[in-house]
Parts: C-alpha cells; structure tokens; sequence
C-alpha cells in the first residue's frame, strides 16, 4: 500500500498547508473560542436570571443551537446571512458576507451554546455562601459576578472550556463545504490537484491527531496550575 | 441602632420566623440562642436583607432594611457579617479578600485599602499570612481574616452568624478572642452562638429562640440567673450541663 507512498507532495505543500490552511483555522478557532465564551457567558447569566423572558430566550436559544447540525448552520448563515443583512440595512442588493467573516459568526453563535451550558454548570457549582459574603460586603449583582462568580467559575471550567475549545479546533475544518482553505481545505485541493488522496488526508489526520493531543496534554498540566486551594 | 419588629417569615406555607421583635443599641452586644432549626440564623439575615421576610419591618440605623430596594447594598455596606462557614473568596489572597469591596463599594484608593487591611490583620493577629490564599490557612485563621474583612468596611455594627460552629474546639478561642475585643472596643453585635461562655462574659442581653419565635429576651445576669420560660430553662440545662 505504502509501495508508491509519496512525502515528496506532502513536503512540497507544507508552506501552502501552514501559511494558508493552518492560519485560517487557527484564527478560526482562537476568535470564535473567545466570542463563544463572551456570547455564552451572556446566555448563561441570561439562563440563570430570575426574569423569566430572559431566562426563556436563552433557553430557547441554546436548544435551538444544540438541536441544528453545524454543516447546516454554516450553510445557512453564508447563504442568508447576506439577504438578512439586504433586508435588515434595505440595502438593494444583498450585502457582500466574506468566508472568514461568515464562518466566524457561524462558530462563535454555535459555540456559544455550549459554551454557555459549561459556563452554567461552572455558575452554579459555587457556594451559594460566596453569593451571600459578597452581598453581605455591599457589591451590587455585577461586581458580584464580575469579581467573586465568575472567576472562579471559569477556573473551576477551564478543562472543559478548552476541550470544548479543542472540538471547536476540529469542527472547524466543516467550513470546507464553503470551499475555504482551511487546512483540511488546503490539504484537500492539493490531494485533488495531485490525485495524491492517500498521502494527504492521512497528513492532514496526523496533524490534526498530534495538535489536539498536544492540546489535552496542555490542559491537564493547566488544570493543576490553576486549580483553587480549598 | 438595629431594631426588629413583629418579623414573619414564611417558606411556602412552612411559618420559620413568627413576629419576632428585639432590638439592639447602639455599642451593645446581643446574643440570640437557641436549639437547631429555631430560626437565630434566618432572623440574623433578615437584618442586612440576605433573606426577605414577608411581614414587619427591620430598621438599622434608621433605614428599613424590607424598603431599602436598590439602596439594599449601600445598607449592607454598613454592616459587617461573619457566617459560620467563612466564606472568604478562595481565588483571592487574604490582602486582597480585604481590599475588593473596599475599594469596589467604598470607592477607596488601593493604597489606602492596603494600609487598612494591614492594620486590621494585624489586630486579628495575622499580618504575616497576607499573601496567602485563604485554603492555606486553618479555620480558625479564616474566621479571624473573615472578621477583618467585615471590620475593614468600617460598619456600624457586626452580626455574627454562628461564627465558631464550623471551628475544631482548639480554633474557637482564637476566634472569641477577636470577638471579646471587638464587644470591649464598643462594636455594636448582634451575635448568633452557642457559646455561652462568650454570652455571660460581653453580652447585655441575651435572645432565646425556639421554633421562629422569640421566647425571651433578658439581660444576661437575668436570663443565666433565672430565665423565665420553660423552654429557654431546659435548654440552658442541655447546653451547660457539659
């Protein structure tokens, strides 16, 4: 099978696979982490909130977001969004939504759901006690939250932020139904154009296979760092 | 300074507070006792607002705690509170467990925040352990940060929420301690104990409570003396008999 295995195509593309592919998704994943934390945080404080249409609508949301295959979400914000975006501004054609831009908005409303239900049990884990010593000192709701919950809400949930984080980095490489050049989409044309298939989808598995392996090794040495002292 | 009248409280239809009336003057120490699930603790978190109570009015320092509305934190801000489990911010050093709501609440410069706490650990007896995160610490220890934490706000009273229950015996003296001094430096307190010891030594007067109701309330000599209601007798009994 390996007889005629060539790793001079896999040598040749590499600068195309990392400069191009590689930066794509790793930009991809980084922002749409980071919006998905700050969008799911939102949700989750929305969801635990005594006011009951606010606690509905992220509800609602999460579900929504949960119950919808991704390919299909993608799909659907890079074909509508841009008539959304036509009917919202009454613009008379509709508005121009770039791959990049379309994609991240597309991880980081996705993500935000799960991020959001991690950030939730995170919330809730903490003694009802620290809610009362903080009031009890005079903070308002969001110095509360700002400075006693949620960081220790987030310390309490970073292993589980970032392998969600680490199956973001995954899924990522679903935008190659929009034809972008991620690095699986970097590594698919040059399969494509080479008819090299074998030696660059199991590259393109490798890299991935090291990276987030890399990765989770990466959050248990940090999951014993920030651990808090009780 | 603090005076609670005809308070009622009820979870669902379970009735935990049944118009209790007290109040506290201004430099006196209050001890409310009383058996498990009688309702000290519910009573004592009414007065900053931390539980709501449906029927009554709680007045501290002429504000009504059940009325007080978005003006809620800036009450508490005034008083101090110490709860049985501590409740320091564990992902904070103990400086900094000093310094948040100083300086988040009162406004105050860090530099200023700094120097009090200093000043305050040090009166607790633990200026060396400012850098160190409360889980380091014994039980003990926290409940002496805890208490200068709530004394860092500079309140107008204290109340103390059972504040030794959680301690190893040999942690509670160090604790009392503080508390002794604090009540002979003139703190108003309103004190949720068991330790009766504490009671006889600083407390004017002295709350008994049983099942949501205030039972008795009587200068301390009086009510060690001779208390009254046969409740607050058996249970001076049980708890002095050791």
């Amino acid at each position: 099978m390996f007889g005629n295995f060539d790793y001079d195509v896999i040598i040749r593309s590499l600068p195309y696979l990392f400069y191009d592919g590689m930066t794509f998704t790793l930009t991809l994943t980084a922002l749409a982490t980071v919006g998905g934390i700050a969008f799911g945080t939102v949700l989750a404080l929305m969801r635990l909130s005594s006011i009951a249409p606010l606690s509905l609508v992220a509800a609602a949301y999460v579900n929504l977001m949960r119950s919808v295959p991704l390919v299909l979400m993608i799909f659907w914000f890079y074909f509508l969004v841009p008539y959304i975006g036509q009917w919202l501004t009454g613009a008379s054609a509709p508005i121009r939504v770039g791959a990049f831009a379309s994609s991240l908005v597309t991880f980081t409303l996705f993500e935000a759901a799960y991020f959001a239900e991690i950030m939730r049990a995170g919330i809730q884990s903490i003694p009802r006690g620290q809610v009362a010593a903080a009031q009890a000192l005079g903070m308002t709701y969001p110095t509360t939250m700002a400075q006693i919950v949620l960081p220790q809400a987030f310390r309490n949930m970073i292993p589980v932020l970032l392998t969600q984080t680490i199956i973001l980095f995954q899924d990522t490489s679903l935008v190659y139904v929009l034809s972008i050049t991620d690095f699986l989409g970097a590594a698919s044309k040059v399969a494509q154009r080479d008819g090299r298939l074998v030696e660059m989808y199991l590259f393109a598995a490798l890299v991935y296979f090291v990276i987030s392996l890399a990765a989770s090794h990466g959050v248990r040495a940090i999951q014993r760092r920030t651990a808090i002292i009780r | 300074m603090i005076t609670i009248s005809k308070v009622s409280k009820w979870y669902g239809t379970m009735q935990v507070l049944n118009r209790c009336t007290t109040l506290v003057e201004k430099g006196e120490v209050v001890v409310v006792c009383g058996p498990s699930g009688s309702g000290k603790s519910t009573l004592i978190k009414c007065v900053n607002g931390l539980e709501p109570f449906q029927q009554g009015r709680i007045v501290v320092d002429g504000v009504s705690v059940g009325d007080a509305g978005r003006g809620l934190p800036k009450l508490r801000a005034r008083i101090g509170m110490v709860f049985q489990h501590f409740e320091l911010f564990p992902h904070l050093t103990v400086m900094r467990n000093l310094t948040l709501a100083q300086v988040k609440v009162l406004r105050r410069k860090q530099r200023e925040a700094i120097d009090k706490g200093r000043r305050l650990l040090e009166r607790v007896g633990l200026s060396e352990h400012a850098h160190k995160y409360p889980g380091e610490l014994s039980g003990g220890q926290q409940q002496r940060v805890a208490i200068a934490r709530a004394l860092a706000m500079d309140p107008i009273a204290m109340l103390f929420d059972e504040p030794t229950s959680a301690l190893d015996p040999e942690m509670i003296k160090e604790v009392l301690d503080v508390m002794v001094a604090l009540a002979k430096d003139g703190m108003t307190m309103m004190v949720v104990t068991h330790e009766m010891g504490f009671a006889r030594q600083v407390a004017s007067r002295v709350v008994f409570m049983d099942k949501g109701e205030i039972v008795e309330d009587a200068p301390t000599a009086e009510f060690f003396g001779k208390p009254r209601s046969e409740r607050a007798q058996a249970f001076l009994s049980k708890i002095l008999a050791h």
